[in-house]
């Protein structure tokens, strides 16, 4: 279990986390939903470490995250980039067995590359791409492939920074579908970060909204249409009437 | 009263930029001898940045050598002095205008290719990427390169140094009308030791300035296209200037008498 408490983040005059309070119970899938700037992605790398927060502390099964030994703790984790943050100088099954190929993971570099192209494989991607480049892929092509490598160490916990930003409609909702079976299949816990609305529908378990530096709404899934919170029912009608600023 | 303030602030403001890579430079020198290593990507940067820059090298320092004998030549002339272009050429080449111009040459081609890369992949979430599949980007990143610009600049500087007298030799004897047997023994008994190993020294120096400042800018680079282009704009001025910095530094440490 996840849990966030009190987490603030300012960076110069600008506060962009401002008490954020979340728990993202193991094994489900949280979906955070909130418009741009709101913190969403400032949030998930607080998580990670990637950025230390000001105040507030963030645990990770009861251990404080900033404490915890780090290799272990991010071995414990996979994440899918929101513009899949492949290595361009690597081939795509050494990125997608990249942490099978060093540290402490490491494994023969004959089985890492079965590894990779099994996952390859997982995600819809046939074995002849694995000795291309990054940049010889479409753009849904290397959303796959980030997914690959975000499962290829078989984590525990797997996150989402908006997963389907620049795809079209039909290779969206292929991607929300393979994350959707993917985090069934492995039991992990996902924590997603999103604006696309069919992504909520499609991944999540329960949803939280986030705006202004703060968690306004969290429920399953199943409320989030007949909510009476005003912020949610704004931004899942995409309204522009409403309490959240259309220009920010 | 408010120019001084702006004084001030811009030479506080220098300090801590001075601080900043200080503090890089000594993360980078503990990475280098703390595992884990990356061997593979260590072997990368020696081919990139040492066998891929010899034409450059070859090129900058034969011309170079070629000129500075014409230049002695005719400037030796105005006192008969034309019979030292072997000695001033094989000298000024390997104390002075060797290193400095490969490394010159190695900050325009390596620094700036080292910083626009690690800014791209900082703009692009490679570097954050990185940490998340618990790879320190300081260990796979910049120690490599650091470690690799550092070993290979002066064999770099060495093949420029014999190219550049190599240019002297063929305008000397092709132009000039030298004796080649004698030009050559000139050459090689007017260089002593401590030259050479001067020359090696400085473009050890050079190499590790000069990637040293490709990681630090590319690592410290704002966002967008603008971010990368200032972060390598920014890694090749300041990349020269420590080297014209370091090489009056070694120069008044090997040679002030």
């Amino acid at each position: 279990m996840i849990e966030l408490s009190d987490v603030q983040k300012a960076f110069g005059p600008k506060e962009v986390l401002r008490g954020v309070n979340l728990t993202i119970p193991k094994a489900e899938s949280m979906v955070v939903i909130g418009g741009s700037g709101t913190g969403k992605s400032v949030m998930l790398k607080c998580i990670l470490g990637l950025i230390r927060p000001d105040r507030g502390t963030i645990t990770l099964d009861g251990e404080d995250v900033t404490e915890a030994e780090r290799d272990a703790f991010l071995a414990r984790f996979g994440m899918l980039f929101q513009g899949a943050a492949l290595f361009d100088s690597l081939h795509v099954w050494q990125n997608v067995a990249f942490r099978l190929l060093r540290g402490s993971l490491k494994r023969p570099k004959a089985e890492a590359r079965e590894i990779a192209v099994e996952k390859l494989r997982r995600v819809g991607l046939k074995a002849d791409v694995a000795d291309l480049f990054p940049a010889e892929l479409s753009g849904g092509m290397q959303k796959r492939v980030g997914l690959a490598r975000a499962i290829a160490a078989e984590p525990e916990i797997i996150f989402f920074d908006e997963p389907t930003t620049g795809l079209d409609p039909i290779m969206a909702g292929v991607i929300n579908e393979l994350i959707r079976e993917i985090v069934t299949e492995m039991g992990a816990t996902a924590m997603t970060i999103t604006h696309d609305m069919s992504s909520v529908r499609a991944i999540a378990d329960k949803v939280a909204m986030i705006h202004d530096g703060k968690i306004r709404w969290t429920g399953p899934v199943s409320e989030m249409d007949s909510t009476e919170d005003p912020y949610v029912r704004q931004f899942v009608s995409g309204s522009a009437e409403g309490p959240i600023e259309a220009v920010r | 009263m408010r120019s001084i303030a702006a004084l001030g602030a811009a030479i506080l403001g220098m300090l801590a930029a001075v601080g900043r890579i200080a503090i890089f430079a000594a993360e980078t020198l503990s990475h280098l001898v703390r595992p884990p290593f990356y061997p593979r990507e260590f072997g990368h940067a020696l081919l990139t940045i040492g066998y891929f820059s010899l034409p450059v090298v070859g090129l900058t320092t034969v011309f170079t050598g070629g000129a500075l004998a014409l230049q002695i030549f005719a400037g030796g002339a105005r006192f008969s002095a034309e019979a030292v272009v072997p000695q001033i050429v094989a000298i000024g080449m390997v104390r002075e205008l060797g290193p400095v111009l490969v490394g010159l040459m190695i900050a325009a081609r390596v620094t700036s290719s080292i910083a626009a890369e690690i800014a791209t992949m900082k703009v692009t979430e490679q570097i954050d990427a990185l940490v998340t599949l618990s790879t320190d980007p300081m260990k796979y990143l910049t120690a490599p390169r650091v470690l690799a610009a550092t070993l290979v600049m002066p064999v770099l500087v060495g093949i420029g140094d014999a190219i550049g007298i190599f240019g002297g030799y063929l305008v000397g004897t092709g132009r000039l009308g030298f004796n080649p047997a004698t030009y050559m023994t000139n050459t090689i008994n007017f260089l002593e030791w401590h030259d050479i190993v001067s020359s090696l020294t400085k473009g050890a120096v050079f190499g590790f300035l000069a990637a040293l400042m490709g990681c630090y800018y590319g690592m410290t680079s704002g966002r967008g296209a603008q971010g990368v282009g200032r972060a390598t704009k920014q890694a090749v001025v300041a990349a020269s200037v420590l080297i014209l910095a370091a090489n009056f530094l070694l120069t008044e440490l090997f040679f002030a008498a």
